[in-house]
C-alpha cells in the first residue's frame, strides 16, 4: 500500500521546511523526505571531531526573512546579534564595520561610508519587497503580475530623480569601481569587496558585484547574527513548526525518483524502494538535480533541459573547521571581538587576485577568509576551554584542475592556514583537528549540484524573472504538479526561507484558482 | 568678430558628421581641429616613405548606411570593400578558419566538431536577433527614464513595446544576453575551445573586461551590428584607409559650405553667464559661436577645457568618475612583402582575413589578468589584418601594410608613464606572437609605429586612450551615457552640446553619435531636420 499525501516535499532543507510548515498550516497533509539523518540541508550543526560541533555549511544568519519569522511565529535564539565585521590589518590596526558606522578609517571615509550605506540599504529595500513576491511573468496579462511589475517600477521612481538615476547606473556595475570612487582605506575596500563576492564565481571587478552586494543587504540591512547551537538550531525550530502544523518528516529517506505519468507528477520513489503518492511534489533540491536526476530529462522538453543544463552553479567556497585548544592570539583584538565576524581581505586587489586562479580551475594560493568562533559564546559546541573556528575560504573551484585530490586539499588548507597565521601566529600550535569541505564535499554531503550553496549563481541573468531559468521563475516547473521551493528559485540563497514561503503561497494560490 | 551658428570642437568622424548635417541645414559652421590632420582615430597617416597606415581604427562596418547615403559619401571618395573571414592559429600548428561561404564555413567547423557546425546556424540566428533589436536604437536619442516629458515617456513606451513584441521567451533571452559573459554565451552553443576563443575576441575589444566578465556578450553586438552594403555583420576596408571615412565626411561638410580649420586646438570653452559663447584656441585666438558642440570625450571637454565653476558639482563629479580606461594598443607595420603562414594552405583566402593567435578561452582570460595587474598582456590577443591585399593603394607595389590591434594594453604601467624601452618591449611581444606562426615575418619588417593608450591620448587627445571614448558597460550605456541625466547630447550649460563617442550609442566608427547630436541641435534651434531616420531592417 502506498501512502497518499496532499503534498510531498523532496529534501528537508530550511526552505523545504518553511514550505511544508506553511502548507501544513493551511490544512494540507504534507510529507517531507530528507536523505540525510537530520533535516536542515546546508543549514545544520554537526560534530566534525569528537566533542566539537560546527555549522557544517552556512554559519551566519543575515537573510532570515522577517515575513517567514512572522508567519511561522519563530523565535530564533541568537548568540550574537548585529555582529561587527572586523577587517584584519597589519600590526593590530583593524577596521571595524557595523551598520552605518566604520571605525579605524579617516573621517572622509567614515562620512563617505555613512552615505554609501544609506543609499545601498535604500536600494536593497527595493529588492527586499520584491523578494517576498513571486516574480511576475514578463509577457503577462495577469492582473496581479502586472500590479507587481507596476509596483516595482513605481518603487524605483519613488526613489526620486537623483537616486533613481544612481539606481539605474549602479544596478549592473562592479563593486571595485564604485568602492574606488568613494573610499581610500584598503581594508574597508577589501571587506566590502569580500561581501560582494562571497559564495560567487565573481571578482570585485566583475560587473554584477553591486547586485550581489545589495543582495546581502536585502536580508536585514546587512545585520549579521549567529544562532545559538549553530545553524542547525534554526532548522530544528523550523522542523518543530512543521511538525506542529501536522507535517510528517522522515529522515534517512533519499528520494531516487520523482514519478511522472502522463505529463504530470504522481509521486516519488525512495532509494529503499518505498513509494509515496501525491499530485503536488515540491522539490527543495537544486534545479539541476530536480530536473536532470529526479525527474529525468526525457520528461521535459529539450529547450528547458538545455537551459537548466546551462544554469551556472559551480561552487567556489570551501569550509574550514578547526578544533582549537584555545583562542588564537590575534594582535589588536579585544576579548569581545572574538564574538564578531572576522575577515581577511587586505584590499580589493587581493580579493581580485584570489579570484583569478578560480577561472582556470585552480585554488587561490592566497585565499580570502571569513572567520567566526561560534564556540566563544556557545560553550555547547566545544569541550571546556576549547574552541571551534568556522571559516569560509575562497576561492576553491568545484571543478578543480586535476580534481580535489588529497594533495589539492592539503594545498588549500595549508594556504588558508598560512594566511590566517599572518594575523594569528599561534594558530598552528592551537589546532587539535581540522576538517576541510571543498565544493565537491559540499555536493556530496548536502546533495547540492556543484557544491553551490545558493543553488545557482546570483547574477542578473539568473535572478528574479529568470531564476532558475526563463519560464520557470514562478516556482512551477513545466510538469504539472511539480514545484521548486529551494534557493534555486527566487529570490535565491542564504538561510532565508523566502523561496520556501513564496513557493507555498504560489501552490496555495494555484489551488484556489483551480 | 564674426559669430558662427555653430563651432564644432574636434574633427573626428563624429564631429565632422554633426558639422555636415548642421551645414546641410544651412547653418554657418566651423569645425576646429588641433592636429594638422583630421579624423581623430579614424585616420590614415603617411608615417613611413610611401606607406599609408590606418593607424588607429582599421576596419569599417559600423558606419551607419543612413548617414552614408544621406551625406553621399561615395561622391566624396568613400569606397568600402567587404573582406571575408578570419583565422585563429593554434599552438599545435593547426588553425581554425571562418569563411564567408556558409558551406565552406560549415565544413571547417565540422572538422573540429560536428556538434558545433550544426550549432552555428542557431547561434547566428539568435545573435542576429539581438542585433536587430539594438540596431533600431542606434539612430535614436535615449529616453530619460526619470522624466515626465511626453517625448521621453513616448520613447520609453516605444522601447518597452518593441521589447514586449518579442514574446516572452525572447524577452528573457534578451535580458540574459545583456547580462551574460561572452564566454558563457558562446558556451551555450559551442563546445570546442578554439572556436569559442576565436569568437570571443569581439566581446572584449576596447573594454576593461575579460571574456568571463558579465556584460561582455553585449559588446559582441557592437561588432556584429554593422553592415557593408546591407550585409549585416560584415566588415570591410575603406579604400585608402580609415582616413577615407573622415575625409569623405569632411568633403561632404565642405560641400555644404562648412569651414574646416586644422592646427586650431581648443584650449577653453568660453562660458559667460551660464551660456557657452565660443572657444579660445591654444594660440590665443577666440572664436564666437551661437552654440558649441564638443566632439572630444567628456573628460577632456569638461575637465580640461572648462572651468569647474561653470558646471554643476554633481555633474562634474560623475564626469570625473566616468570610466574611460584605455585597454587597447596598436602596432602598424610596413612590410617588404607578404609574410607566409605555413599553417595555411597555399593561396588560402584566409590571408585576406583577420588573423588571431589565441586558441583557448583560458589564454584570452589570462591576457585580461595582466591588464588588471597594470601591465600589457604577455600573451596578447592580436587582431591582425593586411589591408593592402584588398587595397593596394596603401603601399608600394608588392609591399604591404599590416595593422595589429592588441588587447590588452594599459594606459599607464602600474600607475606610471610608459618609457620608450617598455614601448619597444610591448612591440616585441606582439611581433613575437605573430612570428611564432610566420617564420619570415620579422625579416620583412621595414618600419613600425607603436601606439599605446598613452600615445593615443597624447596625439589624438582621447583621455586615457580608450578607443570608445568611454567604456561600454551597462552603467555607461543608453540613458546612462555619458552620465545619467545628460544622455541627450545636451551639456548642463546652455548652448553646449556633446557629439562624440562618449554619448549614445557609443564608440566604433558609426557616426551615429554625431548624427543624433545634430538632430537634437536642429530641434533646439527650430531648424528643419536633415538627419535621416534609421532605415530599419527588413
Amino acid at each position: 500500500m502506498t501512502d497518499r499525501y496532499d503534498a510531498i516535499v523532496v529534501g528537508g532543507g530550511h526552505n523545504g521546511l518553511v514550505c511544508a510548515a506553511l502548507l501544513g498550516r493551511s490544512g494540507k497533509q504534507v510529507l517531507v523526505l530528507e536523505a540525510n539523518d537530520q533535516v536542515g540541508g546546508a543549514a545544520v550543526t554537526r560534530e566534525f571531531v569528537d566533542g566539537y560541533a560546527v555549522s557544517a555549511c552556512a554559519h551566519l544568519l543575515y537573510q532570515l526573512q522577517p515575513s517567514v519569522v512572522k508567519d511561522l511565529k519563530l523565535k530564533p535564539k541568537l548568540v550574537s546579534e548585529d555582529m561587527t565585521t572586523i577587517a584584519l590589518g597589519d600590526n593590530g590596526q583593524h577596521v571595524r564595520i557595523q551598520g552605518r558606522s566604520v571605525d579605524g578609517v579617516n573621517d572622509t571615509d567614515a562620512e563617505s561610508y555613512r552615505g554609501f550605506h544609506k543609499r545601498m540599504t535604500r536600494f536593497a529595500d527595493l529588492l527586499r519587497t520584491f523578494f517576498n513576491k513571486t516574480p511576475p511573468r514578463l509577457g503577462t496579462t495577469d492582473f496581479k503580475d502586472l500590479l507587481t511589475l507596476g509596483q516595482l517600477g513605481f518603487d524605483v521612481r519613488r526613489l526620486g530623480k537623483t537616486e533613481m538615476r544612481e539606481f539605474l547606473r549602479l544596478i549592473g556595475i562592479n563593486i571595485h569601481d564604485e568602492l574606488n570612487e568613494r573610499f581610500e582605506n584598503p581594508l574597508l575596500k577589501g571587506a566590502l569587496s569580500l561581501d560582494a563576492v562571497l559564495g560567487t564565481h565573481l571578482g570585485p571587478r566583475s560587473p554584477n558585484t553591486i547586485m550581489t552586494y545589495l543582495y546581502r543587504l536585502a536580508g536585514d540591512h546587512g545585520r549579521i547574527a549567529s544562532p545559538l547551537g549553530g545553524m542547525g538550531s534554526v532548522s530544528d525550530e523550523l522542523a518543530m513548526a512543521a511538525t506542529e502544523a501536522g507535517v510528517t518528516i522522515r529522515t534517512g529517506m533519499p528520494v531516487s525518483r520523482i514519478v511522472v505519468d502522463n505529463g504530470r507528477v504522481v509521486g516519488v520513489e525512495t532509494e529503499s524502494g518505498e513509494r509515496f503518492d501525491s499530485l503536488t511534489i515540491v522539490s527543495n533540491a537544486d534545479p539541476k538535480q530536480t530536473i536532470m536526476e529526479l525527474v529525468g530529462a526525457r520528461h521535459v522538453e529539450t529547450g528547458f533541459t538545455h537551459r537548466i543544463h546551462h544554469m551556472r552553479m559551480k561552487g567556489n567556497a570551501a569550509k574550514l573547521h578547526l578544533a582549537l585548544d584555545g583562542l588564537p592570539a590575534i594582535d589588536g583584538l579585544s576579548n569581545s571581538d572574538y564574538a564578531q565576524r572576522i575577515v581577511i581581505a587586505p584590499d580589493e586587489h587581493y580579493v581580485e587576485r584570489a579570484f583569478n586562479p578560480a577561472k582556470y580551475g585552480e585554488s587561490s594560493p592566497e585565499p580570502v577568509v571569513e572567520i567566526t568562533f561560534p564556540s566563544f559564546r556557545d560553550s555547547a559546541l566545544a569541550p571546556a576551554g576549547k574552541q571551534v573556528m568556522s571559516a569560509v575560504v575562497q576561492y576553491a573551484p568545484y571543478e578543480r584542475k586535476g580534481g580535489w585530490t588529497d594533495a589539492a586539499r592539503q594545498e588549500l588548507e595549508a594556504a588558508a592556514i598560512r594566511v590566517i597565521e599572518r594575523y594569528a601566529p599561534d594558530i598552528t600550535e592551537r589546532i587539535v583537528a581540522s576538517e576541510l569541505l571543498t565544493p565537491a564535499d559540499i555536493e556530496r554531503e548536502f546533495h547540492i549540484t556543484g557544491g553551490h550553496w545558493h543553488h545557482g549563481e546570483l547574477t542578473l541573468d539568473q535572478l528574479m524573472f529568470v531564476r532558475p531559468v526563463c519560464g520557470a521563475a514562478q516556482y512551477r516547473m513545466p510538469i504539472d504538479g511539480l514545484y521548486l521551493c529551494g534557493a534555486g528559485a527566487h529570490p535565491g540563497g542564504g538561510v532565508s526561507g523566502a523561496a520556501g514561503r513564496n513557493a507555498a503561497r504560489a501552490i496555495l494560490r494555484r489551488e484556489k484558482a483551480a | 568678430m564674426k559669430t558662427y551658428d555653430a563651432i564644432i570642437v574636434g574633427a573626428g568622424h563624429n564631429g565632422l558628421t554633426t558639422a555636415a548635417f548642421l551645414a546641410k541645414a544651412g547653418l554657418d559652421v566651423v569645425c576646429v581641429e588641433k592636429n594638422d590632420y583630421i579624423g581623430g582615430a579614424a585616420v590614415s597617416r603617411n608615417l613611413y616613405e610611401d606607406w599609408m597606415y590606418s593607424n588607429c581604427s582599421y576596419v569599417c562596418s559600423l558606419l551607419r548606411p543612413e548617414i552614408y547615403r544621406s551625406l553621399e559619401l561615395h561622391k566624396h571618395g568613400l569606397q568600402v570593400t567587404p573582406y571575408g573571414g578570419s583565422v585563429t592559429f593554434k599552438e599545435d600548428g593547426d588553425y581554425f578558419g571562418s569563411y564567408h561561404d556558409p558551406e565552406v564555413a560549415y565544413r571547417e567547423m565540422a572538422r573540429f566538431s560536428q556538434h558545433d557546425a550544426d550549432a552555428y546556424q542557431r547561434y547566428s540566428t539568435d545573435t542576429m536577433r539581438q542585433c536587430r533589436f539594438i540596431r533600431d536604437f542606434l539612430l535614436r536619442t535615449p529616453p530619460d527614464p526619470t522624466s515626465f516629458k511626453p517625448k521621453d515617456i513616448k520613447e520609453l513606451l516605444t522601447i518597452g513595446s518593441k521589447f514586449m513584441d518579442m514574446g516572452e521567451d525572447r524577452m528573457y533571452e534578451t535580458i540574459r544576453f545583456w547580462t551574460m559573459s561572452v564566454a558563457e554565451y558562446l558556451g551555450e552553443y559551442f563546445e570546442t575551445d578554439v572556436i569559442k576563443a576565436a569568437m570571443s575576441g569581439s566581446g572584449i575589444i576596447g573594454t576593461a573586461l575579460g571574456i568571463y566578465s558579465p556584460g561582455t556578450a553585449y559588446v559582441l553586438l557592437h561588432h556584429y551590428m554593422g553592415d557593408v552594403d546591407g550585409n549585416v555583420g560584415t566588415w570591410g576596408f575603406a579604400r585608402g584607409g580609415m582616413g577615407a571615412v573622415s575625409e569623405s565626411i569632411a568633403g561632404a561638410f565642405q560641400a555644404y559650405g562648412g569651414e574646416l580649420r586644422t592646427v586650431a586646438g581648443v584650449e577653453q570653452i568660453i562660458v559667460k553667464d551660464g551660456i557657452a559663447t565660443g572657444v579660445a584656441l591654444e594660440n590665443g585666438e577666440e572664436i564666437s559661436g551661437r552654440i558649441v558642440v564638443s566632439a572630444m570625450d567628456v573628460k577632456r571637454t569638461f575637465l580640461t577645457c572648462m572651468n569647474k565653476s561653470d558646471l554643476p558639482e554633481a555633474f562634474y563629479n560623475r564626469v570625473n568618475n566616468f570610466k574611460i580606461r584605455g585597454s587597447s594598443g596598436k602596432l602598424n607595420i610596413a612590410l617588404d612583402g607578404l609574410p607566409t603562414f605555413p599553417a595555411l594552405p597555399e593561396g588560402s583566402s584566409l590571408y585576406h582575413s583577420d588573423m588571431h593567435f589565441i586558441d583557448s578561452l583560458e589564454r584570452m582570460e589570462r591576457a585580461y589578468d595582466d591588464w588588471k595587474d597594470g601591465t600589457w598582456s604577455k600573451d596578447p590577443y592580436v587582431d591582425m589584418v593586411i589591408p593592402t591585399l584588398m587595397d593596394p593603394t596603401m603601399a608600394p607595389p608588392g609591399k604591404h601594410f599590416m595593422s595589429c590591434f592588441i588587447q590588452y594594453c594599459p594606459h599607464k604601467l602600474e600607475g606610471r608613464d610608459w618609457t620608450d624601452p617598455e614601448r619597444e618591449e610591448f612591440a616585441k611581444t606582439v611581433i613575437n606572437q605573430i612570428a611564432n606562426y610566420s617564420p619570415d615575418f620579422k625579416d620583412l619588417i621595414l618600419h613600425y609605429e607603436i601606439r599605446t593608450p598613452q600615445d593615443i591620448e597624447d596625439q589624438i587627445g582621447i583621455t586615457e586612450g580608450n578607443i570608445f571614448h568611454g567604456e561600454l558597460t551597462m552603467d555607461q550605456l543608453l540613458f546612462n551615457r555619458p552620465v545619467p541625466g545628460y544622455a541627450q547630447y545636451r551639456a548642463p550649460v546652455a548652448g553646449l552640446y556633446m557629439c562624440g563617442s562618449s554619448v549614445h550609442p557609443g564608440g566604433g566608427v558609426m557616426a551615429a553619435p554625431g548624427a543624433n547630436a545634430a538632430r537634437e541641435i536642429l530641434s533646439d534651434l527650430k531648424r528643419p531636420n536633415t538627419v535621416p531616420e534609421n532605415f530599419g531592417d527588413d
